[in-house]
């Protein structure tokens, strides 16, 4: 994974731009270097050069000189606008999505990364990306500024409340690299930590695949894996305490008390009903907030979740 | 021109017999006083005590944040105390140290002396000043014991609109410390437009007071910028007027614009007073005419009217425009150019010069090193590509302590050093200052160095856990805080010593030339005897030689020609003897 660059030891360069990124460090280091080496020497040697013996004199009137003044100017000038458009060339590389980018959403929580996909599958903190393809993020946040950053791909973006900002890269190595939240967003911004794992196509297509249907998973093992990443978990606990839901554990089997008085036993198909139009019973105590899955959880997933409940006991 | 000299000999007779008896510091006496006092010394010196503290605290805060980084795992604080920690460490620093550390302290000590003025132009204002920086001061450690905050110090919207802690209380102290900026900062401006000893042109001024006046304007005309922005950050805070909340219509991204409007101005107000004591530590200690004083004196004015509109390199991912942060980087450049003019210029100094290296002018090269660093570094964050990969990550961490610290506090210590003769009237230790100043600058490079390759490798900043593969360049970081400390502890310690056991300070133990260096260590309340008259440029060494006691001896055979622009020609020096005897004797 170690590729040839001058300055960054083990951070892969990932991405198609990224290499473009490190020679432009890497120019930037040498020059630095160069310049300041220079400046280094020239300072040693005059201290050893003019240093005082004896008392005070009377020393040199030199106060200037116009060639040497107008030459360290100008020399400085044209490198920094050498680096400046080179760095302007790269950035346009960054920011201009190629049209057929795959485009995939990202959502900033306090303190996760929420994914989603074309195809509607989603993902939390694991991002799953075909490699050679471009990609365009379309980042936002549901709460605070996060900022989403893979140094692998030597790029980051701010994630804005109530706002779109886009980013795009196109991974060239296959691997997991580390994506970091970059914007100080509180307590667990430390924690806010992803992976990017890119992966050929056809694993890719496997992925997708067994993110909707479970693949060669049990139900029940897919099923709990749907329960995170379709985000249930958010309102419904499955270890007994309540939440925005009521919890998980141990309802299969149970009589259920519903806002309009009346009681249900939960099986199959109230659980199935409950995932497909929430409102139609709404269990006492409880706001009718759900949203619908009609359309969203595919049959195959509605069977593992209910598995899935039936084993919370 | 032998003449000439004799003058001088008269003139140091004269200080001989003035002594030690008489200064700023013993009389008046008694601690009211010092309270009601409105000479710019003493001030100077509650400012330099008042930044201290603030230094002291803000280092501590320094400390623990480096201990609990030894291991990726949590050490000694959880996330809500480091947060908290970074913080206050952040905004005491900023706000409570490097802002006022030059100027309102050392500058406000040597300004008026160095154009020859009794005083600044508005006395009592400075003393408010003073009163106001202690009452925002308050604020701030109010805001400490109530539970702290956890913003960061760019108090950065949304979350600071959100978060449960005292943030009203810290941005309401950082707002009343922006009042006593500003007046500081108005009561400079008068001050070298009014009160320039006779004879000091504006091309005669040493390059301190150019350097002040560069800061000064962008602390008139930025930090109200500042006030007005965190005034709004704590309407929203209080009564939730929507300007920054997106639910509500408003932009948390405006914020952004507003803080660095301002805050991207400030680090010039924070490291353009340390180029200001470079130049004079400089040539005094190369005892040689200034290089390129003009190229020097405007390059100040050139970054303070820059650093105005280059605010957005800070916001490269925020989501601004592409148009915006491909002009936002081109004008970042234009800003970096005048700084390296300087350091070539003060390189170029020492040439033919005559050098001693002592403490101050080892702090001088501490500074050409570390800032050089600070600044060629801020190329890569210029460039926008390179700032999308290293915004936010510990390279920023690393470049703005080499620029701040190796920098600003650098020249801070170069300038305590180089005045604290004038201060005190004391000596400090050599030996020691050596030893400590080496310490500071082989600790500080182990602390911040390895955090630029940290940062190339994506450590992002504000990060209490991080993960295994920088476990290694945090702990050598750590490490170099220990060497840090240690210099502290040492320079502490020989500082405070040299209160009561240093030897007696002579008017101007480094040769300079500068109007300060003529007056008694410490010098009287009305700083000098008689309005003093400049007759040299402030960095005639070629022509002009004062010792230790103030005798004054002209050069007899120097050359007007060449070497000299006109404006830095002083024709006043060989203007007679009866001119030059009645002016040599008033600077006793
Ligand atoms: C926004 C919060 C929220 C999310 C997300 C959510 N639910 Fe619910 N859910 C509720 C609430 C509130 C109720 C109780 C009111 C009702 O019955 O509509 C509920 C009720 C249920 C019930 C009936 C439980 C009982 O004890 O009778 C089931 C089953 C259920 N949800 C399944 C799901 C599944 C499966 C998902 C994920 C695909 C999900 N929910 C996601 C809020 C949520
Ligand atoms: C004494 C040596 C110093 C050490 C060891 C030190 C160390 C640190 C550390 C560990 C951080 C937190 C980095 C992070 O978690 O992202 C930090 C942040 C900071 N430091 Fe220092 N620092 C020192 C001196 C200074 C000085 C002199 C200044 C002067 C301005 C300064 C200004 C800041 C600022 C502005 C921040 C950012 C705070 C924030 O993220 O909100 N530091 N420093
Ligand atoms: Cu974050
Ligand atoms: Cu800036």
């Amino acid at each position: 994974m170690n590729q040839n660059s001058a300055t960054n030891m083990t951070l892969p360069q990932a991405s198609r731009f990224a290499s473009d990124v490190d020679s432009l460090v890497a120019f930037i280091t040498w020059g630095s270097v160069i310049l300041f080496v220079l400046i280094t020497m020239i300072s040693l040697y005059f201290l050893w050069k003019y240093r005082r013996i004896g008392a005070p004199t009377f020393t040199s009137p030199i106060s200037h000189n116009n060639q040497l003044e107008i030459t360290w100017t100008l020399i400085p000038t044209v490198l920094v606008f050498i680096i400046f458009f080179w760095g302007f060339k790269s950035y346009l590389d960054m920011r201009v999505i190629p049209a057929n980018s795959m485009e995939l959403k990202v959502t900033g929580k306090k303190w996760f990364w929420a994914i989603d996909y074309p195809n509607g599958t989603n993902s939390v903190n694991e991002m799953v990306l075909p490699v050679n393809k471009p990609v365009k993020l379309l980042l936002s946040s549901s709460d605070v500024i996060h900022s989403f950053y893979i140094p692998a791909f030597r790029t980051k973006m701010d994630a804005v409340p109530n706002r779109y900002t886009t980013m795009s890269f196109e991974p060239t190595m296959t691997g997991t690299f580390d994506i970091f939240c970059a914007e100080y967003c509180g307590k667990s911004h430390s924690g806010m930590i992803g992976k990017a794992r890119v992966v050929t196509e056809s694993e890719y297509a496997k992925w997708l695949e067994e993110a909707e249907s479970g693949g060669k998973m049990s139900p029940v093992e897919f099923g709990a894996k749907l329960y995170t990443s379709k985000a249930c978990a958010t309102c419904h606990s499955n270890d007994g305490t309540a939440n925005t839901g009521p919890t998980w554990k141990g309802i299969y089997g149970a009589k259920h008390k519903m806002a309009d008085g009346s009681e249900v036993v939960v099986d199959e198909n109230y659980l199935r009903q409950s995932m497909l139009e929430p409102n139609a019973k709404v269990v006492a105590g409880y706001q009718p907030v759900m949203p619908t899955y009609q359309g969203v959880l595919k049959e195959k997933q509605i069977d593992a979740l209910i598995a899935y409940i039936k084993t919370l006991k | 021109m032998a003449a000439l000299m004799e003058t001088g000999v008269k003139g140091s007779t004269h200080t001989a017999t003035a002594g030690r008896t008489r200064n700023f510091l013993n009389s008046p006496k008694g601690i009211m006083s010092w309270i009601w006092t409105v000479d710019h010394k003493r001030i100077g010196v509650m400012y330099l005590f008042a930044v201290m503290f603030a230094f002291f605290l803000g280092g501590v805060f320094a400390l623990l944040l480096r201990f609990e980084l030894i291991r990726p795992t949590q050490d000694i604080v959880g996330p809500d105390m480091y947060n908290q920690l970074f913080t206050l460490h952040g905004a005491v620093m900023v706000f409570l140290f490097i802002i006022p550390a030059i100027p309102a302290s050392l500058g406000n000590f040597v300004l008026p002396l160095m154009i020859g003025a009794k005083d600044v132009a508005f006395p009592r204002l400075n003393l408010m000043s003073f009163y106001i920086y202690v009452v925002g001061a308050c604020f701030a450690v109010y805001s400490l014991v109530t539970g702290g905050v956890d913003t960061g110090w760019t108090f950065y919207t949304p979350y600071s609109v959100e978060t449960q802690t005292s943030v009203i209380a810290m941005t309401l102290g950082a707002f009343i410390l922006g009042f006593s900026s500003i007046f500081t900062g108005l009561n400079f401006i008068v001050t070298i437009h009014k009160l320039r000893a006779p004879g000091m042109t504006w091309f005669k001024m040493p390059l301190f007071v150019w350097g002040m006046y560069a800061t000064s304007i962008i602390q008139v005309m930025a930090t109200p910028v500042l006030g007005i922005t965190l005034l709004l950050l704590i309407l929203e805070r209080a009564f939730g007027i929507g300007i920054f909340d997106p639910a509500m219509g408003g932009d948390p991204v405006l914020y952004q614009h507003f803080f660095w409007f301002y805050s991207h101005p400030a680090v010039y107000i924070m490291i353009l007073p340390g180029m200001a004591i470079i130049s004079e530590l400089i040539a005094t200690f190369s005892h040689k005419r200034i290089f390129g004083y003009v190229p020097i004196a405007f390059s100040s004015i050139a970054i303070a009217l820059v650093s105005f509109i280059v605010w957005g390199h800070h916001m490269y991912t925020s989501g601004q425009s592409e148009l915006a942060a491909t002009v936002f980087s081109f004008l970042t450049f234009l800003v970096g150019i005048p700084s390296g003019v300087k350091v070539f210029n003060w390189v170029v100094t020492m040439y033919k010069g005559s050098l001693t290296f002592q403490a101050p002018m080892l702090y001088a090269h501490a500074f050409l090193c570390l800032f050089t660093i600070g600044g060629l570094t801020g190329i890569y964050l210029g460039a926008i590509s390179v700032d999308l990969h290293l915004h936010d990550t510990y390279f920023v961490v690393a470049h703005f302590h080499y620029v701040m610290m190796g920098g600003t506090v650098i020249a801070f210590l170069g300038g305590l050093h180089y005045w604290w003769p004038k201060i005190w009237g004391r000596m400090y230790d050599e030996f020691w200052a050596l030893v400590s100043a080496a310490l500071i600058f082989v600790g500080f490079n182990v602390t911040f160095f390895p955090q630029f390759i940290m940062g190339l490798q994506g450590m992002p900043r504000r990060y209490y856990t991080y993960l295994e593969q920088y476990q290694s360049t945090h702990l050598l970081s750590t490490v170099g805080t220990w060497i840090l400390g240690l210099g502290f502890i040492i320079m502490a310690i020989y500082l405070i010593r040299s209160l009561y056991i240093g030897k007696p300070a002579p008017k101007n133990p480094w040769f300079g030339l500068t109007l300060e260096w003529t007056t008694q260590s410490p010098p009287i309340t009305e700083n000098f005897t008689q309005t003093p008259k400049m007759l040299w440029h402030a960095y005639d060494y070629d022509r002009v030689l004062m010792d230790e006691n103030g005798m004054v001896t002209f050069n007899p055979n120097a050359e007007d020609e060449h070497a000299h622009d006109g404006r830095a020609k002083h024709t006043n020096g060989r203007n007679g003897k009866s001119h030059i005897e009645e002016t040599t004797r008033s600077f006793n």
